[in-house]
């Protein structure tokens, strides 16, 4: 497949695009990375996206797939190789199921961490902790949540890999260490260091800034 | 080869719990279905979705699968040659149909629920114009995806015929308690057909609750329970 089949738009900060970049990576598909500026939208995004007008969005022969989520899903249905999903139907419905848990009850609390300080802080990090010893159990005998190989789960989840370090780092707060939670961090090392993510991360001293950035502007609106 | 035990937990009301009962239906798969009070939550429940402690959960010979779209997916998947399929085979048509699922329970059904949720006059209607735009925007998807078909899953009731078909008795009953038209037969006249073809299949008319019954749901036990909600938070 000519690399010009496929098309992502993306910025370079999103975890969303990065989830898609991962997939395309585990199946070793070509394609051509286009850089958006969300404050001013090419006409090309508006068109492929009408309805959220977001990143990251996938365009294989001309046809525009939207949500993180469903392009990943998407790739793995388009090319068989090197699988994403286990095959086994409630193998897979467990990991949908787990993933959607990330996406809807993980991320708001860790958002709402990194935004907030005092008691709504601590209030937020009580919750995330609860979720986060249930993703500590579902990696019980297992490197990654796919099992030997990175899955739909690990790719999910995947950004709190390296955004965890960052929030801990800004809110000087330690969140994930091998005494609270061994495999959720042995995790986070193994995905950082695999070969589909090593490269495709973005860069740190940026992501630094920016959330930096994030969290003094949303402290001083409470002010 | 033993027989498959199947088993729903659920509630009559519950558009998540309406859907994945059509789609049994239609599979023609064979369940036993247990009412939940979410008032009062059953060990049954709470043994089988610690995590969010909801409905619908089915369990198949003892294995639990819960969220509604995960379920649909899943009974497909593990039923894929009974019945008719519930998502496209195309794995473009597959993206689509998920985009737009997700599309009709984060936004359009959610957006209805805040019409009858509103405190003010701009709140509500607020709402009503999120809905109708979400609405206006499935009418065109129903022309793309029904190709001139009676369902958007074509000659059969597929994913986003349930996800979209299990809402329309709220939907009613809110058109009803609000006093308003939503399902507006000049503005969605594709829809609207859909929606009376979707209504009288025998998959659905068992396990649709009457709008009565709804509009009396909203009124006697929903509205009182978020105006006491409102009260204490203040």
């Amino acid at each position: 497949m000519e690399a010009e089949e496929m098309e992502l738009f993306g910025i370079w900060s999103s975890p969303y695009v990065l989830r898609v970049i991962w997939a395309l990576n585990i199946k070793k598909i070509k394609y051509k990375y286009i850089e958006e500026d969300l404050n001013n939208k090419s006409n090309l995004l508006l068109h492929y996206n009408p309805v959220y007008k977001k990143v990251p969005v996938l365009v294989y022969k001309g046809k525009p797939i939207c949500e993180s989520m469903i392009i990943v899903e998407f790739i793995e249905e388009t090319w068989k190789n090197d699988s994403i999903f286990p095959k086994d139907p409630y193998e897979k419905a467990k990991a949908r199921f787990l993933a959607k848990f990330v996406e809807d009850k993980l991320s708001p609390p860790m958002w709402r961490f990194f935004t907030t300080k005092g008691k709504d802080q601590e209030e937020a990090y009580e919750s995330f902790t609860d979720y986060l010893a249930i993703l500590e159990r579902e990696l019980e005998g297992k490197e990654f949540f796919g099992g030997e190989n990175i899955g739909f789960v690990d790719i999910l989840l995947g950004c709190m890999s390296y955004v965890v370090p960052i929030y801990e780092e800004i809110t000087d707060f330690e969140i994930i260490t091998k005494e609270k939670f061994p495999l959720l961090h042995a995790w986070m090392q193994a995905f950082l260091s695999s070969d589909i993510v090593r490269d495709n991360l973005p860069p740190r001293d940026e992501l630094l800034y920016r959330y930096r950035k994030i969290r003094e502007a949303f402290l001083s609106k409470d002010n | 080869m033993g027989e498959r035990e199947l088993k729903l937990l659920g509630t009559w009301v519950s558009p998540y719990v309406i859907r994945v009962r059509v789609v049994l239906n239609q599979k023609g798969l064979k369940y036993e279905y247990f009412e939940q009070d979410l008032t009062n939550k059953s060990e049954l429940l709470l043994k089988y979705n610690p995590i969010h402690k909801k409905v619908p959960v089915l369990i198949d010979n003892d294995q639990p699968v819960c969220e509604s779209l995960v379920i649909l997916q899943y009974i497909d998947e593990a039923w894929s040659k009974t019945g008719p399929s519930v998502l496209p085979t195309d794995p473009y048509e597959r993206a689509m149909a998920r985009f737009w699922a997700v599309y009709i329970d984060d936004k359009v059904f959610l957006a209805s629920a805040g019409i009858l949720k509103a405190t003010t006059e701009e709140a509500k209607a607020e709402k009503i114009i999120e809905t109708m735009a979400g609405l206006e925007l499935l009418e065109e998807t129903f022309k793309k995806c029904s190709k001139g078909k009676p369902f958007f899953g074509g000659d059969t009731i597929g994913f986003l015929d349930v996800t979209l078909g299990s809402c329309l008795v709220w939907l009613k009953a809110t058109e009803k308690v609000s006093e308003l038209t939503l399902l507006d037969g000049n503005k969605f006249p594709k829809l609207v057909k859909w929606t009376e073809q979707f209504l009288s299949a025998d998959c659905v008319k068992e396990v649709m609750p009457k709008v009565e019954k709804v509009e009396e749901y909203i009124n006697k036990t929903l509205k009182p329970k978020w105006a006491a909600a409102a009260t204490s938070s203040k």
